[in-house]
């Protein structure tokens, strides 16, 4: 009973992933009827220009984005589990995680509008990193459960400079957490669309992948999305894992 | 605050990026639109009563109920979901919650685009309802409010199994067996004891799917067929096409207004319960 019910959700969760993987394989290219098998629309799909701009562009944005987010949440957590913290800094660090994606999107596009500053890769960067900062923040949080502050102690009073202490105490302990939430933080911002869409100002030069996909599955439908599809559910499954391996058996989130 | 370096960096760039922005879109709400777009300097208070007309308010009750559906059901199937998990091989319990996990990680657009696949009128479920003779001819499935809803629930289903599994399997497993010592059968433990005791986890994951629904602009564009079913969709249309940036901002307080709301209430019946 408990099986066939089990068995039921993941049916419905994995059914319709499955079904863009096959229908990629489609000869006919129609989600309708099975023209046989062929690798067809991979064929087409490295053949589109616009898809490798888009791609280079999604990996810069994710690139740079969590980087410096990276560095920020980091600190960030650091900051408000190892010092001080207060409700003021805690609301700070999660409204990026609970605002609506419309709402961050149009008040930053009023904000750039405002200050008349020039759209492109480098403003859906800065915009970007606010989520991502909050995330990393929350991941390498976690990590803190698990750390015994009087280790920090021991060390100042062994003669422990701070820079000593964080290299050799403090980044050992975070870093799993740090690389999870780095990852997720990739992850994040390549598939990001509704505020890299408002942010990336006029024209197509900085049009990320997510902007891509969305204009071909609302404004007439080609078979190459479901190629396009199967690779990016891969490649995010492939840094699922590689981030659970990072936190050795520790579910994310 | 500011004696905390190590935080500086990180919220200046929340403070700069983030609350800047949206006290300027505040800012906006009690303006109007220019005769060209841009913004007229005239405080007044004429968005928030227009989104209180009728034309926009029904677009904010169908956000909210479309919302409250797609919350309440995510938590009724998961909830059985994720206390079979808790029954499992302690072994694979990890690797159940992990696979149920895996497709939230998956871009969005995609999850949703597989939907409008499956749920077109010549798509997989309309030709299995009419294999097994349920239908004569295709139903309309897709953009529907139905749509919006399965679309929402498949998106946001695996972290609400999470968060109750996370409830439940810190739950002590002596109440349970107390509840059964005296007498009390497999419902009126799980309704008595279960259920009030894995409540946080219910609420979140309710909480969480509500409001990341409420405010949706993807799901209700691409599986609602770009009708103005939900606010999100309406926010997006008067910041891109209307150009009316004022009465945009001031949507958007009301919905963020709207999710604190829910947040706050949800910190208070949590603080409740640890009373």
């Amino acid at each position: 009973m408990k099986k066939i019910y089990l068995c039921i959700v993941f049916c419905f969760l994995y059914i319709p992933i499955l079904t863009l993987i096959t229908l990629s394989f489609n000869k006919s290219g129609l989600p309708t009827s099975w023209g046989g098998f062929s690798i067809n629309w991979y064929y087409e799909l490295f053949e589109n220009q616009k898809i490798f701009k888009a791609l280079f562009n999604t990996i810069i944005v994710a690139f740079f984005s969590t980087i410096i987010a990276g560095l920020l949440g980091t600190l960030l957590a650091m900051g408000m589990e190892l010092r001080k913290s207060n409700k003021y800094i805690e609301a700070t660090a999660f409204i990026p995680m609970i605002i609506p994606d419309i709402v961050m999107a149009i008040s930053l596009l009023s904000f750039f509008t405002l200050l008349q500053f020039t759209l492109g890769l480098h403003s859906i960067i800065i915009s970007h990193v606010v989520f991502n900062t909050a995330f990393v923040c929350a991941v390498v949080r976690t990590r803190f459960k698990y750390f015994d502050h009087n280790v920090i102690e021991a060390s100042y009073d062994l003669g422990g400079k701070h820079i000593i202490t964080f290299i050799k105490i403090t980044l050992p302990i975070i870093l799993p957490g740090v690389i999870a939430g780095s990852l997720l933080s990739f992850t994040l911002s390549f598939d990001e669309f509704i505020i890299a869409f408002f942010t990336s100002g006029a024209g197509s030069s900085s049009t990320t992948l997510p902007m891509l996909i969305y204009s071909m599955i609302r404004f007439g439908v080609t078979p190459e999305i479901n190629a396009l599809s199967t690779f990016i559910i891969l490649f995010s499954f492939t840094i699922v894992f590689i981030s659970q391996r990072a936190v050795k058996g520790k579910l994310l989130i | 605050m500011f004696k905390n370096k190590l935080v500086l960096p990180g919220l200046t760039w929340i403070s700069l990026f983030l609350l800047i922005p949206c006290i300027i879109i505040f800012t906006y709400s009690f303006f109007e639109r220019g005769v060209y777009g841009g913004i007229e300097y005239n405080f007044n208070l004429e968005n928030y009563v227009r989104s209180f007309k009728w034309t926009y308010f029904k677009i904010l009750l169908t956000s909210g109920q479309i919302a409250f559906l797609a919350a309440s059901i995510s938590v009724l199937i998961a909830f059985p979901a994720a206390y079979c998990i808790t029954k499992a091989n302690p072994k694979y319990q990890i690797l159940l919650l992990f696979f149920m996990m895996l497709p939230f990680w998956s871009n969005y657009l995609i999850r949703t685009y597989s939907w409008m696949v499956l749920l077109n009128n010549q798509g997989l479920i309309n030709n299995l309802l009419i294999y097994i003779g349920l239908i004569d001819e295709p139903i309309r499935l897709l953009y529907t409010k139905f749509s919006v809803i399965v679309g929402l629930v498949y998106n946001y289903l695996p972290f609400v199994v999470l968060s109750i599994y996370a409830s439940l399997s810190t739950m002590n497993k002596e109440i349970i067996e107390a509840s059964e010592d005296l007498g009390g059968n497999f419902f009126d433990t799980l309704i008595r004891v279960i259920i009030p005791l894995s409540l946080p986890g219910i609420l979140a994951g309710f909480i969480f799917v509500f409001v990341l629904s409420v405010g949706n602009f993807i799901t209700p564009d691409l599986l609602g067929g770009g009708k103005f079913l939900m606010i999100g969709n309406l926010i997006y249309d008067q910041f891109l096409s209307a150009r009316d940036w004022p009465f945009g901002s001031s949507l958007s307080l009301i919905l963020v207004t709207i999710m604190l709301s829910l947040l706050f209430i949800q910190s208070l019946i949590l603080a409740r319960k640890k009373l």
